[in-house]
């Protein structure tokens, strides 16, 4: 009966949102509906992180993923033509196997997650003590220092990952002229 | 009393698989490419739960979290723009009309 807390309560609802919603993402036909199902999955993750007293992630979360990713997959979505009232089928040999697959990897993951016992030695009482202690200056001062478990290097990798991103993405996109006049 | 380290793992196996069966069910390149988003966020999940039961003292899971999202973002861009040059030319996105490297 301990765990009947109200905390505890939202994880469930998170957890079933974000499943449900995952199911959805990948089953349903029209593909505008995935996306949007995409969204309600990713902001339900955010809603795990704030469980979990990590707020800046959160709010990367929800501005990366949700303000930024799904946006580009629904214009993706309505510059490629039609896409968005056809409805797509779904070959019958190819979910039962892709089913079998899923399910088979699921079993063999929650066996070893839940007959194991391999994490029983976390101490909740003192994570939970920690996690409510992070502040800001924590966070930037793991994000912009050299020294071991902070992350200066990986950080100015990304920028220039970014920055071979946007080239990319132009150079891809971009319209050539001389072939659309052949 | 807050619940144990496997609710969440729990949680990210089973988004996990049904990113997987939606990576080989779907057709489509965008449905699949939103299937690999799920996968990335399950995982993301599970570097966040073990960074916060286990590792408290350090950031190490939240950092590659937000590693692993700066990455998903940089892939999507590309992925996209890949998928509407792929319309441009075949006028459909569908994987098995993408075939020209396969022989």
């Amino acid at each position: 009966m301990e765990y009947i807390t109200a905390s505890n309560i939202m994880f469930v609802i998170l957890a079933c949102s974000i499943l449900f919603f995952g199911v959805m993402t990948v089953t349903s036909t029209k593909i505008l509906r995935a996306a949007t199902s995409l969204f309600f999955v990713l902001f339900g993750i955010a809603g795990l992180y704030l469980q979990m007293n990590y707020e800046f992630l959160a709010a990367v979360q929800l501005s990366v993923y949700a303000g930024g990713i799904v946006v580009l997959f629904i214009f993706a979505i309505f510059l490629v033509k039609n896409l968005g009232e056809e409805k797509e089928k779904l070959s019958k040999f190819k979910s039962i196997m892709g089913g079998l697959a899923a399910v088979s990897g699921l079993a063999i993951s929650l066996t070893i997650i839940l007959k194991e016992k391999v994490f029983v030695t976390a101490d909740t009482v003192r994570a939970d003590e920690i996690a409510a202690s992070i502040d800001m200056k924590w966070v930037g001062d793991t994000l912009m220092g050299t020294e071991r478990f902070q992350y200066l290097l990986p950080f100015e990798a990304a920028s220039v990952l970014l920055l071979a991103c946007i080239i990319g993405g132009l150079v891809v996109a971009q319209i050539n002229k001389k072939e659309e006049e052949i | 009393m807050s619940l144990p380290l496997e609710c969440y793992l729990v949680v990210s196996t089973l988004l996990f698989f049904i990113g997987v069966f939606g990576f080989i069910v779907r057709k489509n390149l965008i449905s699949i490419l939103m299937s690999i988003e799920l996968i990335l966020n399950a995982a993301s999940i599970n570097f966040i739960a073990f960074n916060r039961f286990l590792f408290p003292d350090q950031l190490e899971g939240f950092m590659y979290s937000l590693f692993i999202i700066v990455v998903a973002a940089a892939e999507t861009a590309v992925a996209i723009s890949i998928i509407i040059n792929v319309y441009r030319k075949k006028k459909n996105i569908d994987v098995k009309s993408i075939n020209e490297l396969k022989y």
